[in-house]
């Protein structure tokens, strides 16, 4: 049994793997709560996709793969929040439109390149192929995004919950949206070694939705979030090294299935709750 | 807005000037942009210190307009507002809102002890973590208030009557000197709006400002000296029993009595 928990782990791109994971886990989760508390969903996965081209840019070049992402990242979420600002289109189309459009020149460029192989670890993730200066990339992502969390945590509050008195009190509500937005292009980038750009949203968005099904709490939701993306995180490395499967995929499935496991059982809200306590 | 950020939580410098209005409007015109017809047409008004003010008016009259311009949420035009003698946004300590219910994100995971102690934010500032004189002052607002018992609570697990009294802790906590009202007596139950005016009378005793917009005039003459009729523009400003005249009352109520009219006639028909 040790053995089989122990073995995939005497590899070194497993343990950079695991610790990927882990790092990722835990800053996703953080966010996560936010996004799926005020409704963002949406704005992470058209960030997520935006992002693209400017990876593809970076990868092109042989540059850093991070600063690519992280450019266009900053770049997106200064246009989400001026557009949601002065737009003469409503902020949702216009996202669609952005992020549809930039996806499509980061494959254009790609696909006139390289061969499609490369497309996939952007696409998909490839979590096993992690470098250490990845690792410290990430950690130093997950450092930002708590330490950025914790001291801004009332401002997060009061902004997300009454916009209007943030106002009132002279707290301006936007400028607290486009440090979000930053902070979810920073997660976006550490995140798409994990799991890919197609399934980013999956990380920004299940752990709180998981959570919030087991507390109403928000600190409650942070640390649980944390628990099942990491849990995730790990059963995926597993089950990819065992079934010899596409890692961010198998993460992401992990992911999925706590949270269905979590609506169907859990305690007082769950659906065979529900069902039991009405027979 | 680069420099807004430095505004919030700055302590007041700039003091109330002596003997001018709590709140000043000269000539304020604002329309939304897009909009066929200004929201606010030329609209005059000065509401003393102390003064306990009633805005009323049809929906889409422009009270939650002018709420919103005083707070900060619009824009108003250069020298058309002023707050205590200064412009609109000189002082955040000084002005304290209460939104309409709808918009304030009621499942937010706050508690009520949270919820209560944003208005405390604006004394704080950036990184600053609520001080025990902070505590005790929303501890305080709580039990004003009846919500000790409810301090641990979600704000979304409350009823829509407990809601609105967390609201009012957190103007009390604020502590500022003009408050609004927006809206804050629909779907209230008849005790929850007794204690509310309770509580404002209070602070109108204290000598603080309290601007109350409804469109619901039946508490008006119980509770308010004065009311302010707007729809668009001040249609009449005076003693409650001025202002809720017959004429008044059939621009208020215009709309509604007409659709009375079509569905007597509609009934008349049916057989």
């Amino acid at each position: 049994m040790f053995t089989w928990l122990l073995e995939p782990f005497t590899y070194a791109f497993m343990q950079r793997g695991l610790a990927a994971g882990v790092l990722v886990g835990l800053t996703c989760a953080v966010l996560s709560a936010f996004v799926v508390l005020r409704g963002m969903a949406f704005v992470g996965d058209a960030m997520a996709h935006t992002i693209l081209p400017g990876v593809v840019v970076a990868f092109l070049r042989g540059g850093n793969l991070f600063v690519g992402a992280l450019v266009a990242g900053v770049l997106t979420a200064l246009g989400i929040g001026w557009f949601s600002k002065e737009g003469e289109v409503r902020e949702d189309t216009a996202i669609g439109v952005m992020f549809s459009g930039l996806f499509a020149l980061g494959i254009f460029l790609l696909s006139r390149v390289r061969s499609y192989r490369d497309l996939t670890h952007i696409l998909f993730g490839n979590i096993l192929g992690v470098t250490p200066v990845d690792l410290w990339i990430m950690l130093g992502v997950a450092v930002v995004v708590v330490v950025t969390v914790v001291a801004f945590y009332k401002e997060l509050l009061v902004t997300s919950f009454d916009p209007g008195h943030a106002v009132a009190t002279g707290l301006s509500p936007e400028l607290v949206r486009y440090g979000l937005l930053l902070l979810l292009a920073l997660t976006i980038v550490s995140a798409i070694q994990a799991v890919g750009v197609v399934m980013v949203v999956a990380l920004l968005v299940t752990p709180a939705a998981t959570a919030s099904l087991l507390t109403h709490r928000l600190p409650r939701i942070i640390a649980l979030g944390a628990v099942f993306a990491v849990l995730a995180a790990l059963g995926g490395l597993y089950a990819s090294f065992y079934a010899n499967a596409a890692s961010g995929a198998t993460i992401v499935l992990m992911l999925t299935g706590l949270f269905v496991l979590t609506f169907l059982l859990a305690p007082g809200r769950g659906l065979l709750w529900r069902t039991l306590s009405r027979t | 807005m680069l420099f807004d950020v430095f505004n919030y939580g700055k302590s007041c410098t700039v003091p109330p000037v002596p003997g001018q209005a709590a709140l000043e409007a000269e000539h304020l015109t604002f329309g939304y942009p897009g909009a066929a017809r200004p929201a606010l047409d030329d609209v005059s008004l000065r509401i003393m210190p102390g003064e306990k003010v009633a805005l009323v008016g049809p929906n889409g009259a422009g009270k939650s307009t002018l709420v919103k311009l005083i707070v900060g949420l619009e824009d108003a035009p250069r020298d058309t507002l002023w707050v205590y003698g200064n412009p609109v946004g000189a002082c955040f300590h000084r002005v304290s809102y209460v939104p309409q219910r709808s918009d304030v994100d009621w499942r937010f995971p706050v508690t009520v002890q949270q919820a209560v102690m944003m208005g405390r934010y604006t004394h704080l500032g950036w990184l600053k973590r609520p001080r025990s004189i902070d505590r005790d002052i929303v501890e305080h607002a709580l039990e004003t208030m009846n919500l000790t018992h409810h301090a641990d609570k979600q704000v979304g697990e409350l009823s829509g009557g407990q809601q609105q009294r967390v609201m009012l802790a957190r103007t009390l906590a604020q502590d500022g000197d003009l408050i609004l009202l927006d809206e804050p007596l629909n779907n209230l139950d008849v005790p929850t709006q007794e204690m509310i005016f309770h509580v404002l009378e209070a602070l109108s005793s204290q000598g603080r400002t309290v601007i109350v917009t409804t469109h619901d005039l039946g508490i008006l003459p119980i509770h308010f000296s004065r009311a302010i009729f707007l729809d668009g523009r001040v249609v009449a400003d005076g003693p409650v029993s001025e202002v809720l005249t017959a004429e008044t009352l059939a621009r208020a109520y215009g709309v509604r009595l007409c659709t009375d009219e079509e569905e007597t006639e509609h009934v008349h028909l049916a057989p």
